[in-house]
């Protein structure tokens, strides 16, 4: 036996000899039913001992458990009960679960990465490049100021800001309220729901030609439409050619 | 850990070095109280980094990036090639315009008798003025490309199908106020330019039908564009879209870790 601490082996003592002179105030009188005619005496057995059941080939029935324990208490009264079952015990088995039956294992392993430094450094290096552009940018590229606010003198033409010039071109072939806002309603509206219109779940390219070609669509109509709002439109908001009438555009 | 005198610190003459003080200095700061108050236990600064798979989740788990990232993604997640970072950087451009636009605002003020002014006096009294209004202003423009671009990226692959479909609904929304944002930024330096690409955007709006004229009035702030009408996007501008969008990116984030990560590969 390994080293056990002398306190501990002085209060096992203790309580076996407790044990031993008031046999009935153990607290295993519930499992000793069924072996308590098998057992040796609590007071001889030490431990380390194989225990009598075993050696005397006497298996204590497991059945006999139930049924004997309405007379538990009567034969807890009669023999002394072992501090353990009847094969020397302290514990039981009570039954065998196995993991498949319980644990519902949904995700398969993945190939994973560490976010630091595999996304992390991809971002810094990104977020420096943008930031090194834009600095470069803006110190040769000046945003316009034009002048002053003035209500009595319309510019010609007047453009809005690039990203609504398709909606501006629009205006020029529709009603305003068509252009203004039934037409790009309907675009976000439409965005909205792609998710629930498109029931095909592949992802792959292959399968989905149909909304790759509509959405390709859908962006080089307005696409067309800004660059022909920015580029080829000039006073009164008439077609011009940008390389012989120059341009009408500011950002 | 500092080596002692004598004990071999290869200048030959036993006295310490200033390599040995800095590193004395070093350990007595990381040992104390407000350093070990502000770095968690377990953060690198605390215990100090080697590359080990272990440090590498610290690096995420101890800092506020756990709340953008999780410790490991999907190898094929870090290709540059499959989001072209198109998402991230419309999320930095953001940060780059917060910045810049504070900046801007110490020098503004949203009435018709001073925003011109101000911005031209921006651009010639005040350091790094101009440079600062540049950068506002092409780092706005490129975020309507980004985000527009992240989207067509976003469909191409398919990533709004199931589970991320809400997650789209919510990037359009952040699509739909990246537009507002940049449109209500538009009016403020009030030149020509402002002025008249605004009355064009707000007739149109003004065609909405059954309250078109009431909405042209909410967002005019009067019949016509004047300083109220200034002050009304200013305040749209700096404070109300930004809110919301903030609001909004946060639920985009936090979805695209909650449905999985980022979709694919293909």
């Amino acid at each position: 036996m390994a080293e056990v601490p002398e306190h501990l082996l002085r209060r096992s003592r203790e309580r076996r000899e407790a044990l031993g002179a008031a046999p009935s105030g153990g607290g295993g009188g519930a499992d000793g039913g069924g072996g308590a005619d098998a057992s040796p005496p609590a007071g001889d057995d030490d431990g380390e001992k194989i225990p009598a059941s075993l050696l005397t080939g006497q298996v204590a029935a497991p059945a006999a458990a139930a049924p004997a324990a309405a007379a538990a208490p009567a034969a807890a009264a009669v023999a002394a009960p072992p501090l353990k079952g009847p094969e020397g015990h302290t514990q039981r088995l009570l039954t065998v679960v196995k993991a498949g039956s319980i644990q519902d294992v949904k995700a398969q392993p993945t190939d994973k990465v560490h976010v630091w430094p595999h996304l992390l450094v991809g971002e810094f290096v990104a977020s420096l490049a943008l930031t090194a552009f834009l600095l470069v940018f803006s110190t040769f590229v000046n945003a316009p100021l034009l002048a002053t606010a003035n209500f009595n003198f319309t510019p010609n033409p007047s453009k809005a800001p690039w990203y609504f010039l398709g909606l501006q071109e629009l205006l020029t072939m529709f009603h305003p309220m068509v252009a203004g806002v039934t037409i790009p309603g309907i675009g976000i509206f439409g965005l909205i729901l792609a998710p629930f219109s498109d029931k095909n779940p592949s992802q792959k390219p292959e399968d989905r030609k149909f909304a790759i070609a509509l959405f390709t669509l859908f962006l080089m109509f307005w696409a067309v439409l800004v660059i022909i709002g920015s580029f080829f439109r000039g006073p009164g908001f008439n077609f011009t050619l940008p390389w012989r009438d120059g341009l009408f555009f500011d950002l | 850990m500092a080596r002692r005198p004598g004990n071999g610190n290869g200048n030959g003459n036993g006295h310490r070095t200033m390599g040995d003080r800095m590193t004395e200095v070093g350990d007595k700061v990381r040992g104390s109280q407000a350093w070990t108050a502000i770095f968690r236990p377990g953060s690198i600064f605390r215990k100090g980094y080697t590359d080990s798979p272990r440090n590498r989740s610290y690096v995420i788990m101890n800092s506020l990036l756990y709340h953008l990232h999780p410790v490991k993604v999907k190898r094929h997640a870090v290709k540059v090639s499959y989001t072209l970072c198109l998402g991230g950087l419309s999320f930095f451009l953001f940060i780059i315009l917060t910045v810049t636009g504070i900046f801007l605002m110490f020098f503004y003020r949203p009435t018709s008798a001073q925003a011109w002014s101000d911005i031209q006096n921006l651009h010639t009294g005040v350091a790094f003025g101009l440079l600062v209004r540049n950068m506002h202003r092409w780092a706005a423009h490129l975020m309507v490309l980004s985000v527009f671009l992240h989207m067509a990226r976003v469909f191409y692959h398919g990533a709004y199908k199931p589970p991320r479909e809400f997650n789209w609904v919510i990037g359009v929304i952040l699509l739909t106020l990246t537009l507002l944002l940049s449109f209500t930024g538009y009016l403020l330096p009030w030149d020509q330019l402002a002025l008249w690409a605004v009355t064009v955007g707000t007739n149109m709006m003004g065609y909405t039908p059954v309250f078109g004229t009431q909405v042209k009035f909410v967002l005019l702030g009067g019949v016509e564009i004047g300083t109220d009408t200034l002050l009304r996007w200013y305040v749209l501008h700096v404070l109300f879209v930004p809110f919301v969008t903030v609001i909004f990116m946060a639920i985009h984030f936090w979805r695209v870790r909650k449905d999985g990560g980022i979709s694919g590969p293909l």
